[in-house]
């Protein structure tokens, strides 16, 4: 086994330098003469190998550009775009309330994060506080998000590693979470569920009773993963002592979410910059020591434990009340009102078809989404629609670490690199 | 409304050099409770150094806003000239758990400004990105190139002067009801 004390040893200065980095700042001409060149030569040559974009390991459309030394990888590329849709110049004509069922197809798998971060930064630039309640099912919401995001890694995780028997487990238990999340929203993805002003519905009747059925269901399963990969040595031997990151360069390349807490340094947005009701809750932050592929998988799945903890307390916690804001400006009236009203059917059709307009300025708000820190900035000039929206993805800053961590390791090591990542290609590409 | 109280005291003395608050060298503003500091392109990378020295340990984003089309910008703190283009810096202190805004006007016809890279080599591909979208120049970028779109794209997108783009659809008048 890789002694993984001696990995901590290195250059904390690799990730600054611009010659013999392990970036490789290839165009695609130069890539193709330089395969045009490897073709016919001897058996230690470098040479360019291309993977992906449609790979099964590489969690939708990335592709990499290795340059390879028999089966070593010494330098490789993110190649990017595939996805890329122009979401934010999309949602320069989408009003405030239509933009958050655009954020939500940025990172597909934790969905109501992007519309938490939209959502929080609008309010800002409105200056309105959104009722007790509002906050709490958000809080309450985005924990089981990060639990079905987690569970999502656990899954592909398993498959990349070949463990294919741990995707049919992780998709099932993110199945419930999913059908939790389909009663109260309609949609078991895309949920448009948090919207500025608080969110689109309350919690259905019974909602307690399904939410304590997931905090019995998945514990047990959690520790069917423990036996399943935890504990196994064949599953350790493929990750750890695999792609190691120390703190210094994690925060070089501003790497967020569990890659920098698996370096052992203790950064979570709702333990030190808290945002909703996170201050209120009780909860470990789960960090690593060696930065390996290994911790980042353990992060994730005590992570998973962690939020099974907020959530219970939700539980308790959770304030009756409204659960959106009443501002007729920013809210739409209830259906009844609008057969008695006036002005509720003029503010009705005012929200819906101009949108509400939001005060001159700009604002960043940053929430911890299971990937690391997801930011949105917004520039309103006054108008109904944002003159400038702008998503801070961590996938997309995070994927900036593959070629650090995956240098000198094989290309197998590589697969379990990018699934230890797990970047989501919608919101890196947006 | 987004100007901090102390520079609004200045508008009556309409000097070009700014008088109002600073921090760091450079002219600071407050919105919404974020401190956002304007320095020019060519103090950038001093007031970065200075901020990295201050436990500013981590460049959060680097993105950008093409003012062509808003009328009328309020929030530039006295003698700053705005400029179309403006590239916006987040940075992170991990110990106070704080966060500061630079916000440069990077310029009109050929926006420019020095890349970060040698300071925090987290935002190569986030430059990249705003190159990409936007069209601004940063001096000394390693991989000066596109990232999300193909190579030989031409325009910037988020620019304000290019167009959505749309399919026309054609309605055969042949085709029955459905």
């Amino acid at each position: 086994m890789v002694n993984r004390k001696e990995l901590l040893l290195g250059e904390p200065e690799r990730v600054f330098r611009r010659e013999e980095s392990p970036v490789l700042r290839l165009n695609e001409e130069e890539a193709n003469a330089a395969i045009d060149e490897t073709d016919s030569l001897d058996d230690d040559h470098r040479m360019i190998l291309n993977m992906g974009p449609s790979h099964p390991s590489t969690h939708g459309v990335l592709r990499l550009m290795l340059e390879m030394e028999g089966e070593t990888i010494l330098r490789s590329k993110p190649v990017i775009g595939y996805l890329h849709t122009g979401m934010e110049k999309t949602a320069e004509g989408l009003s405030y309330l239509q933009g958050a069922t655009n954020v939500t197809r940025m990172d597909y798998a934790a969905p109501l994060f992007s519309e938490l971060a939209f959502s929080l930064t609008t309010e800002k630039l409105l200056n309105i506080d959104v009722p007790p309640r509002a906050t709490w099912i958000r809080m309450l919401m985005c924990e089981l998000n990060r639990v079905s995001s987690h569970l999502l890694f656990q899954a592909t995780n398993g498959m990349d590693l070949g463990a294919v028997s741990m995707m049919i487990y992780g998709w099932r238990e993110r199945e419930e979470v999913l059908r939790f999340f389909e009663k109260v929203t309609g949609l078991r993805m895309n949920h448009n569920y948090i919207r500025p002003g608080g969110v689109a519905a309350d919690l259905p009747e019974g909602w307690r009773e399904d939410v304590k059925k997931l905090l019995e269901i998945i514990p047990p399963r959690l520790e069917e993963y423990d036996t399943l990969q935890t504990n196994q040595p064949i599953f350790r031997e493929r990750l750890q002592g695999v792609g190691v990151m120390n703190p210094a360069e994690a925060l070089a390349l501003s790497a967020t979410g569990p890659i920098l807490r698996s370096t052992g340094y203790v950064w979570d947005l709702r333990r030190h910059m808290p945002y909703l009701a996170y201050d209120e809750v009780d909860f470990d932050v789960v960090v690593g020591t060696y930065g390996d592929c290994f911790d980042r998988f353990a992060i994730r799945l005590n992570e998973i434990r962690e939020s099974l903890k907020i959530i219970e307390q939700i539980l308790e916690l959770m304030p009756e009340g409204d659960y959106r804001i009443q501002n007729k400006k920013v809210t739409p009236p209830p259906r009844a009102r609008i057969d008695e009203s006036m002005e509720a059917l003029i503010h009705h059709f005012k929200i819906f078809t101009e949108g509400f307009h939001v005060p001159e300025g700009e604002a960043y708000v940053a929430v911890e989404s299971p990937r690391g820190e997801l930011g949105c900035y917004i520039v309103s000039d006054g108008g109904p629609n944002p003159y400038r929206m702008h998503i801070r993805g961590p996938s997309f800053v995070n994927l900036q670490t593959l070629p650090h961590l995956m240098e000198g390791g094989l290309i197998a090591d590589g697969v379990a690199v990018i699934s230890s990542v797990d970047p989501i290609m919608g919101e890196v590409d947006r | 409304m987004t100007e901090s109280e102390e520079s609004t005291e200045d508008v009556e003395d309409k000097t070009e050099e700014y008088s109002g608050p600073t921090s760091y060298g450079v002219p600071v503003t407050e919105s919404h409770d974020q401190v956002i500091l304007h320095p020019t392109p060519a103090q950038l990378l001093e007031t970065i150094t200075l901020l990295k020295e201050d436990g500013f340990c981590m460049a959060i984003d680097v993105t950008a806003v093409d003012y062509l089309t808003y009328p009328g910008r309020k929030d530039l703190p006295e003698g700053l000239n705005p400029e179309r283009f403006e590239v916006v810096i987040s940075l992170i202190n991990h110990e106070q758990g704080k966060r500061v805004r630079l916000r440069v006007q990077a310029g009109t016809d050929n926006p420019t400004v020095p890349s970060l890279f040698d300071l925090f080599p987290g935002t190569e591909a986030m430059e990249r990105e705003v190159w990409d979208l936007f069209g601004v120049t940063f001096e000394g970028h390693p991989d000066h190139s596109r990232i999300l779109l193909p190579d030989n794209w031409e325009g910037h997108p988020l620019r304000k002067d290019h167009e959505v783009g749309r399919i026309p659809v054609q309605f055969s008048p042949e085709v029955g009801r459905h």
